[in-house]
């Protein structure tokens, strides 16, 4: 019984607020509009900022791993100082004092490193500096040295390629693929041998088994990929000779996260590709803040419609709130009425703005801009849809709240006395 | 007889623009089913003392009894509760609210009172039409009533939780004389048929002398709790 009751005393509030509402459909209508225009603005840009970080971490990711294992320079101490009077002490110039950058028993760290679970693959690589060169023709470049499978999962190579078959590779020790660039600039076709120069003088003859071609035209003019044995064999050194171990893992955000314990694990140095590539980090974080900073006071408009069209409806309405209290309406009641009024008008304008911000997302993902980017990139995100929700709701919980607080500390007697 | 409304010592003070003492030890009891008028000049302190038994107006001091309970002192939100269920306003102006129909507006105190189903209000709010002959207009909107029509449904609003005590102010205030004869024939009919109380504040002498007891007041004091004609 007494829930019963509690249920018509909810009913009477929110049916005086419909009321109020459904009176002033025209208004309610503009402000749900201004809301919807904010909360559609604030969905749009969001996900704009989400698709272009998508789209420069894809295009990073294509040629630049999650975390890359190698060995870093080693600087000699500046002072070599000898406790024994056996020996002086020196003084020496601080400089590089590694003359190699192999890493010792390679496959055996690859090994451990798969081992860890969010590791997906840990390829070994070398990367070389080369020339490419038909007849009288040369171009520099670089090649890596892989093992063509595992390179596919960390680039997915296979979708690049043009022209050929990139298993090819596995079965021709001697075979070579090519970015699109240089097979132009050099005038050669699928089949066609190519003499390489390593810069340590060492030539081969390589035969092309395919080529590719990214969305970077500086890659297809320099890029190519080889078999790692060719690639030592190049390098004058033997089987266990690597430069990198390319690391790919489930989540590339937590990539710093796992930096020291791989560095543990392998007894090199880790680098996450949020350091390796500080610049484009840096781009994004300027994208979210200018953005996000854009869609808040975007926000801050569409509330302030609200503010005010409940600040107004209370106003011209001191009458009705003075004889609903003096009716035995609760201050609760009164707040609730306010509250309910803003919440419908908020409602109905963050659906409309969800469904205007999904509108224009599918609009603008169609225009095509060509160059490295294509299609616009930008799709509807369903996290930044619910956060619209939530932002909108809030905003809207906000700024019905302080004007109904206001009809609530209305004083019954002043509006009868006059 | 028994005593529905009881004051000790009301006293009341307003401090702005100057500190101004508005009610001086007012007490007097109201019996149950009494038709009761309070006159007396502007500014002589009877409406400031009707807010205050209508327990709108909390900042008294003295005490003020309905139905032996206790008001002085307990909560706005129990306040409110209380004025839902057991009093019943009628002002010089109607307060109608314009969005809803004269039927809305009647039944809206009970559906917040939330004691019988929303079928039995609308069949309680049909009775109080019936009652000041208002039928016809129930689902017309408030606004297009004229005056004295309007008075009525608020008076139709008062009644329909079946409050112990119906408070007026200035009820014939905005109405021609015919409709003053109206109302004041509906307040008779309630006091003498229901033997439900109405204390009226009142310029409106003719008003005054047809109720069962008139209370004068003068400069915030009563000077005559019985004044006859």
């Amino acid at each position: 019984m007494k829930l019963f009751e509690k249920k018509i005393h909810i009913g009477v509030d929110y049916e005086i607020a419909f009321t109020h509402i459904s009176a002033r459909k025209t208004q309610t209508f503009v402000v749900s509009l201004a809301v919807a225009i904010g909360i559609a603005a604030f969905i749009f840009l969001n996900s704009l900022v989400i698709g272009f970080n998508r789209s420069s971490d894809e295009s990073f990711f294509k040629v630049m791993p999650h975390i890359r294992i190698f060995m870093d320079d080693k600087i000699s101490m500046p002072l070599l100082q000898d406790d024994t009077d056996q020996y002086t002490s020196v003084i020496v110039n601080p400089k590089i004092t590694n003359n190699s950058k192999k890493l010792i028993n390679p496959e055996k760290i690859a090994e451990q490193l798969k081992s860890k679970e969010y590791v997906l693959t840990a390829a070994p690589w070398l990367n070389i500096n080369l020339f490419y060169n038909n007849g009288i023709s040369q171009l520099n470049g670089s090649s890596s040295g892989v093992n063509i499978l595992e390179a596919n999962t960390l680039f997915d190579i296979k979708s690049t390629m043009v022209e050929g078959d990139m298993n090819q590779l596995l079965s021709t020790p001697n075979g070579i693929i090519l970015g699109v660039g240089i097979a132009e600039n050099l005038n050669i076709r699928l089949n066609d041998n190519i003499s390489i120069v390593s810069s340590l003088g060492i030539i081969k003859v390589m035969k092309v088994v395919g080529f590719f071609k990214t969305s970077n035209s500086v890659v297809d003019k320099t890029k190519s990929y080889i078999n790692l044995s060719i690639a030592q064999q190049l390098m004058a050194q033997g089987p266990d000779y690597l430069t990198d171990i390319y690391i790919k893992i489930k989540n590339p955000n937590d990539a710093p996260k796992y930096i020291s314990d791989l560095e543990t694990l392998s007894g090199y140095n880790a680098e996450s590709w949020q350091t390796a590539n500080e610049s484009a980090q840096a781009t994004k974080k300027t994208r979210a803040v200018m953005m996000g900073s854009i869609s808040f006071i975007i926000l801050i408009v569409a509330a302030f419609t609200i503010y005010n069209i409940i600040n107004m409806t209370v106003k011209q309405k001191l009458h009705d709130i003075a004889i609903l209290k003096a009716q035995g309406f609760a201050s609760k009641s009164v707040v609730k009425i306010f509250i309910s009024e803003a919440l419908i008008i908020g409602i109905l304008g963050t659906i409309g703005g969800m469904m205007l911000g999904a509108f224009l997302i599918k609009i603008l993902s169609k225009v095509y801009i060509g160059g490295d980017i294509g299609y616009f990139p930008i799709q509807v995100e369903p996290k930044i849809m619910l956060m619209g929700l939530f932002v909108g709701l809030l905003v809207t919980l906000i700024a019905g709240y302080i004007p109904a607080r206001g009809a609530a500390k209305v004083d019954p007697i002043s509006i009868f006395r006059n | 007889m028994k005593t529905i409304l009881k004051t000790e010592n009301i006293t009341k003070f307003f401090y702005s623009p100057v500190e101004f003492k508005a009610l001086n030890n007012i007490a007097f009891e109201v019996q149950q089913g009494e038709f009761l008028s309070i006159i007396g000049k502007s500014g002589c302190g009877k409406s400031t003392l009707l807010y205050m038994l209508s327990t709108m107006d909390t900042e008294y001091e003295g005490r003020i009894y309905l139905d032996e309970q206790l008001l002085t002192g307990l909560k706005q939100d129990k306040l409110a509760r209380l004025r839902n269920s057991s009093i019943g306003f009628v002002f010089q102006f109607h307060y109608l609210l314009p969005e809803f129909s004269c039927l809305k507006n009647i039944m809206i105190p009970a559906l917040k009172l939330g004691k019988y189903s929303r079928e039995e209000i609308e069949f309680r709010a049909y009775e109080k039409l019936k009652l000041l002959e208002l039928e016809e207009q129930a689902l017309k909107p408030a606004s297009k009533l004229s005056g004295g029509q309007q008075q009525r449904i608020a008076i139709a609003r008062a009644l329909i939780n079946e409050p112990k005590i119906i408070m007026c102010d200035e009820p014939t205030g905005n109405l021609d004389s015919k409709n003053s004869k109206i109302v004041l024939d509906i307040f008779k009919q309630i006091s003498k048929d229901f033997n439900q109380t109405i204390i009226t504040v009142t310029h409106d002498i003719d008003f005054a002398k047809a109720s069962d007891r008139v209370i004068e007041m003068q400069d915030g004091e009563i000077i005559n709790q019985n004044l006859k004609f």
